[in-house]
């Protein structure tokens, strides 16, 4: 018996959103009798960080500290319209929609507190502190919360915004087969280490190195939280995961977490990851979003490192060991690529 | 069906319910104390986060008959509470992002004081094999082992 290493390399181009009949989102900001700001999606947080992006996107839109902005997405039947948390649509999508439903209301903010200040719109500006105060003269000041509570009880105004941020369809030309299924694209490229054992035909992860560049990161540690973890979602697709029976009754497919097999905790192997920060002209704040793209490279550099490994190309999902062991017997033996 | 008196220390205090044959500690917990705390996953002990102490032992509540805690001692996450400040281990989670989801967190914050209250200061391989009963689809582990190491006053990897 001998355990082979391999390395194997992967990268990908990887679209944000989706192109089926356009993709919008919408979103509403509105002011509170608080002075405190409500953000209003249909968008689900999953985990992934929406609901922190979108209260920062948000909070930087409108000028006011973060702790000032609350994101309600509870009801889809009540909240705005979204094409839902998908297709690593979130960031961008959303935090476009936001950023626009922010950018209306802060302009009826500044219009009431101009009105209690007695100065033109145009010479205020926020301290991102949850003041506003006239350019240059910081003591000409309001807080956001009586601006919020002047506009309410005293002039009438509702300080609020829509926002909706549409890509629209892009129909494939009938004569090239040419569209424009995506207006941002991130990228990403993945090298992985495995080791496959010739006997057993286990294949165990040594390490990984990856790099991703996904516009700027808005929030660097969900960011790189998605990363880690998503790399592992992928590392269980490429050798684990199949809801697919072994043989050919499907009786004998996976019925729990026993059957259904998830890398664990002692599976696991170092992982070091590069971000690199390429702000996108359409995105918020220059963001794109790392979504699903954390699990797609990992699997076909897997796969190519086996294949570095014992010269067997698999390409059949999951990997088992059954699979490598087979492939392995039809080739006479394992045959080690050159190392890479 | 006749029930069963049943009486233990829930987190500290005294609990009597009445309880079906045949009912586990999970159903237990949620529907007739009301602690939300310990989560249905598999419900056939392969997924961990129903995961609670009994008598300071883990054990995967939806595996364990009720009745057999009785006159003993259980603990779920809601234990860890401690007014508006976050337990050690909640807060190391928390620094640490070892949570996306959730649902995993329960099993593996009880799972983490386990080791902890007999392992004060664990190696990284011993929180690996602390935490192996436990499944998590988001954080790829790292984090989650990561949260242990700090709370435990280890050095966590970069």
């Amino acid at each position: 018996m001998t355990r082979h290493r391999g390395r194997g390399i992967a990268s990908v181009n990887y679209p944000i959103g989706m192109n089926l009949g356009g993709d919008p989102s919408q979103a509403l900001v509105h002011s509170n009798p608080s002075g405190k700001f409500t953000v209003a999606l249909s968008s689900i947080d999953l985990g992934q960080g929406m609901k922190s992006v979108t209260r920062q996107i948000c909070a930087e839109t409108l000028g006011v500290p973060v702790e000032d902005v609350y994101v309600d997405t509870a009801d889809s039947d009540t909240g705005p319209h979204c094409m839902g948390s998908f297709a690593s649509r979130g960031t961008h999508r959303v935090g476009n929609a936001v950023m626009a439903a922010a950018r209306e209301a802060r302009g009826v903010m500044m219009e009431a507190a101009a009105e209690e200040l007695e100065v033109s719109a145009a010479d205020l500006e926020t301290d991102g502190r949850g003041n506003i105060h006239v350019k240059g003269a910081p003591h000409r000041s309001i807080s956001t919360k009586d601006v919020a509570i002047a506009a309410q009880f005293k002039q009438g105004k509702t300080i609020s915004g829509r926002g909706i941020f549409l890509v629209p369809l892009s129909n494939v030309d009938p004569e090239t087969g040419e569209m424009s299924p995506a207006t941002c694209y991130a990228h990403a490229c993945l090298v992985a280490e495995v080791e496959v054992d010739d006997e057993t035909g286990e294949v165990t992860m040594i390490r990984m190195d990856s790099a991703y560049e996904l516009g700027r990161a808005l929030n660097p540690r969900l960011v790189e939280q998605q990363l880690v973890g998503g790399a592992w979602m992928g590392v269980s697709h490429a050798l684990y995961e199949t809801p697919e029976p072994y043989y050919p009754d499907p009786v004998h497919g996976p019925r729990d977490f026993v059957e259904y097999i998830m890398p664990g905790p002692g599976d696991i192997c170092p992982h070091d990851i590069a971000v690199l920060e390429r702000p996108a002209p359409d995105g918020p704040f220059g963001a794109k979003g790392p979504g699903e793209m954390c699990a797609n490279p990992v699997l076909p550099a897997v796969a190519n490192a086996i294949f570095n490994a014992v010269g067997v190309r698999i390409d059949d999902l999951p990997i088992t060991p059954e699979k490598v062991l087979r492939a392995i017997k039809a080739e006479g033996g394992a045959r080690p690529q050159a190392r890479r | 069906m006749a029930k069963t008196a049943l009486q233990f220390r829930h987190n500290g205090s005294d609990v009597a319910i009445f309880v079906d044959g045949g009912t586990n500690l999970l159903v237990a917990l949620r529907e007739l104390i009301g602690d939300m705390t310990p989560k249905f996953g598999c419900g056939q002990g392969g997924c961990g986060t129903c995961s609670v102490l009994i008598d300071g032992e883990l054990h995967l509540s939806c595996l364990t008959l009720a009745e057999t805690v009785a006159g003993r001692s259980v603990e779920t996450l809601d234990s860890l509470k401690q007014g508006p400040n976050l337990h050690p281990l909640q807060r190391a989670f928390a620094e640490n992002f070892a949570a996306q989801c959730g649902y995993c967190t329960p099993g593996m914050l009880m799972a983490a004081k386990a080791l902890l209250d007999r392992n004060p200061s664990p190696s990284r391989a011993e929180i690996v094999e602390a935490i192996s009963g436990n499944i998590c689809r988001c954080t790829g582990y790292e984090p989650i082992i990561n949260a242990i190491l700090a709370a435990s006053g280890g050095r966590v990897s970069a």
